[in-house]
């Protein structure tokens, strides 16, 4: 199986209440936030290596997985570490990242799959800083291709994957027929949640994701990335959500602590009168 | 002047609460902007609630009822969405749940559209909308414009209150399913297993108790006593989701639900900021933690620095007896 996963790079999202916004709202400065893979494209990445190998003998690869990004010359540092925790090659479209948006990515990453015919596209449900939570669906309404949105767990079939979904009240299970697109949640990365064909169903892996053994980091260097652009991959690159400004969330007043159990119902009931 | 088109939510054949926020932002847009607003409904038994979708003081109510549609398939509601909003609809919207967030997107991709997610409200000038929308885990909020000529937007359910029945008597359209798109024949629907529950909506409740990976296996036993003497909704941290203690569907934060109840009690979270995105917005916060260094106090009107299995046995009595009084 041949699967492509768009990874994009974002300000490290545990210390996004670091973020700043200065004055007149132009723009949201990351500067001093470290770079990390987005989390949810770390998971799809981890679930693309569990669908290319048998989970008990991970180093032999057992299909492709491709990772992308589309960024400045930059985010080839989060590229290498996909490389070197498994993927097997990687291609970054130029780009800078207030150029694009949900719209354009997927009518890009459309060209690069009809280019790269893999048999999933494989990317996360949501990039944590922009929360905007859609360019797997966009892609998949523009190749024509089946989708699976917010996987919590992928099950590799005969030319067909079964999928279950994260979604209100409960998990929703489709069978996807290849090729298609698969966004994926949380759980994705749990020990029994991914089994390609060649894993026994007895199998459990480690929960989250795989950490790169040294020997990998030094031979990742050696692994194909190419660069495109991303002219050439969408004629028209105009966007089609404009951001105009920005503003800080609303403060909540400080609180107080409480002693006991009593004093805090005495303060429900009398000060906030919310009982 | 702008059209919208708002894309009704159901669960079992019945209309979800999620569909009314949607109205809330049509029904402002429409009126802000001189134009008007319809809903559609997709789905076997969508019928059923015609009478109540006619009451939003809506243009038109389509209805497309058929067996075909009983599960929701998005290849198979998309393009009937797609269709009607080409009648002459400006705005496409859908409350940002599990329904809208699959749906729309695909939606905006087949009208060419621009798709805002999760907008928090909207700004009308003239004919021009700006959403305001939550970013980096609601560390910041972004004002956008749609540039396309349709626009694809997703609403916040908390932070658009329902709307309520107008009394109006919208002419109801049955319409007929259009094809499935490209990729429908390869997609099946195979099971929902659904959590059943008694208790309220997380999105809707007035009041939520959710738990985090210190109630371990106890996760029911110490909360359920607590939400029974509130009549609250259960919601829990990712940790307790990914642990198994509680159903994921309960996950409140930046990627599972967003509520902003009157009163949340937050009991064993330790309040990473992807959890604290989810409920930040609740008008009344209590945090029960035995690190009284813990960031949930930084955002908590109430902190209770204890032992979570020894407080909220009390908590229970205490409540019980304070509504009785
Ligand atoms: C991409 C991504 C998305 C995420 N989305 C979400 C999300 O939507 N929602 C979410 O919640 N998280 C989310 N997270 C996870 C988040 O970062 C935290 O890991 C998670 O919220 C921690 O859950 P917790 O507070 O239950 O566990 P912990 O952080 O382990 O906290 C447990 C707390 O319980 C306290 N405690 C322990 N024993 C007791 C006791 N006996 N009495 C009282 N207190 C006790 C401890 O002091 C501690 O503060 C996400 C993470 C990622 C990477
Ligand atoms: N700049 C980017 N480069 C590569 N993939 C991206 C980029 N932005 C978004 N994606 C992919 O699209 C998914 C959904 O992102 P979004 O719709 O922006 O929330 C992410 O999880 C990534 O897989």
């Amino acid at each position: 199986m041949k699967i492509l996963v768009p990874l994009k790079r974002v300000a490290d999202p545990d210390n996004a209440n670091k973020i700043k916004i200065p004055a007149g709202g132009a723009k949201i400065d990351t500067s001093g936030l470290e770079w990390k893979p987005n989390p949810f494209d770390e998971y799809a990445v981890e679930a693309a290596l569990r669908l290319t190998e048998n989970g008990a003998t991970p180093k032999q690869r057992g299909g492709e997985a491709i990772v992308v990004t589309f960024g400045p010359k930059e985010t080839e540092t989060t590229l290498r570490s996909a490389l070197a925790t498994g993927a097997d090659r990687a291609i970054r479209v130029d780009a800078q990242d207030d150029a694009l948006d949900g719209h354009l990515l997927a009518r890009a990453l459309k060209t690069l799959v009809l280019r790269e015919k893999p048999d999933v596209v494989l990317m996360g449900k949501q990039a944590v800083d922009g929360d905007s939570n859609q360019v797997g669906q966009m892609l998949a309404e523009m190749l024509g291709w089946p989708m699976a949105t917010f996987a919590a767990t992928i099950k590799e079939e005969e030319g067909a994957l079964l999928v279950g979904r994260e979604v209100d009240g409960g998990v929703l299970t489709l069978r996807v027929k290849l090729p298609a697109v698969v966004t994926v949640d949380l759980r994705i990365v749990a020990p029994t949640s991914v089994y390609s064909k060649q894993t026994a169903p007895t199998f459990k892996y480690n929960d989250g994701v795989r950490f790169a053994a040294l020997p990998a980091i030094m031979s990742a260097k050696k692994k194909p990335l190419v660069e495109v652009k991303l002219g050439d991959l969408a004629a028209d690159t105009n966007l089609s959500i404009k951001y105009l400004s920005f503003e800080p969330p609303p403060a909540r007043k400080a609180g107080v602590k409480v002693k006991s159990v009593p004093e805090l119902v005495e303060k429900l009931v009398n000060e906030a009168k919310v009982l | 002047m702008a059209n919208v088109l708002v894309v009704a939510e159901f669960s079992e054949g019945k209309l979800k609460k999620t569909t009314h926020s949607a109205v809330t932002f049509a029904q402002s847009v429409a009126k802000g902007t001189g134009g008007s607003f319809s809903i559609l409904a997709i789905g076997a038994g969508a019928k059923a609630s015609s009478g109540e979708l006619a009451g939003f003081g809506a243009a038109k109510v389509f209805i497309a009822d058929h067996a075909s549609v009983a599960n929701y398939v998005c290849e198979r509601f998309a393009p009937t969405v797609v269709a009607t909003a080409k009648k002459g609809f400006d705005v496409v919207v859908a409350a940002a749940s599990a329904y809208g967030k699959d749906l729309i997107p695909r939606v905006a991709a087949a009208l060419g559209a621009g798709y805002a997610n999760d907008i928090s409200s909207v700004k009308v000038e003239g004919a021009k909308l700006t959403y305001r929308r939550p970013m980096f885990a609601g560390n910041a909020y972004g004002f956008c414009e749609v540039t396309t000529p349709i626009q694809a937007v997703s609403v916040r359910q908390s932070e658009f209150a329902p709307a309520q029945p107008s009394g109006s008597a919208t002419p109801v359209e049955d319409i007929a399913l259009a094809p499935p798109s490209a990729g429908a024949d390869r997609v099946e629907f195979v099971s929902f297993d659904q959590v059943k529950s008694e208790r309220p909506e997380l999105a809707e409740a007035g009041v939520v108790v959710s738990g985090g990976r210190a109630l371990k296996e106890r996760f029911k036993e110490v909360l359920d006593p607590l939400a029974d003497a509130l009549g609250a909704a259960v919601g829990a941290s990712r940790a307790a989701c990914d642990a198994g203690y509680a159903p994921s569907d309960l996950q409140v934060g930046q990627t599972g639900k967003v509520v902003a109840p009157k009163l949340y009690f937050a009991i064993g979270i330790s309040g990473a900021i992807q959890h604290l995105a989810g409920m930040k917005g609740s008008k009344v916060i209590v945090a029960i933690n035995k690190d009284a260094e813990a960031p949930i106090f930084q955002v908590a009107d109430y902190g209770l620095v204890a032992d979570l299995f020894q407080a909220v046995p009390e908590l229970v009595t205490q409540i019980r007896k304070a509504k009785s009084a």
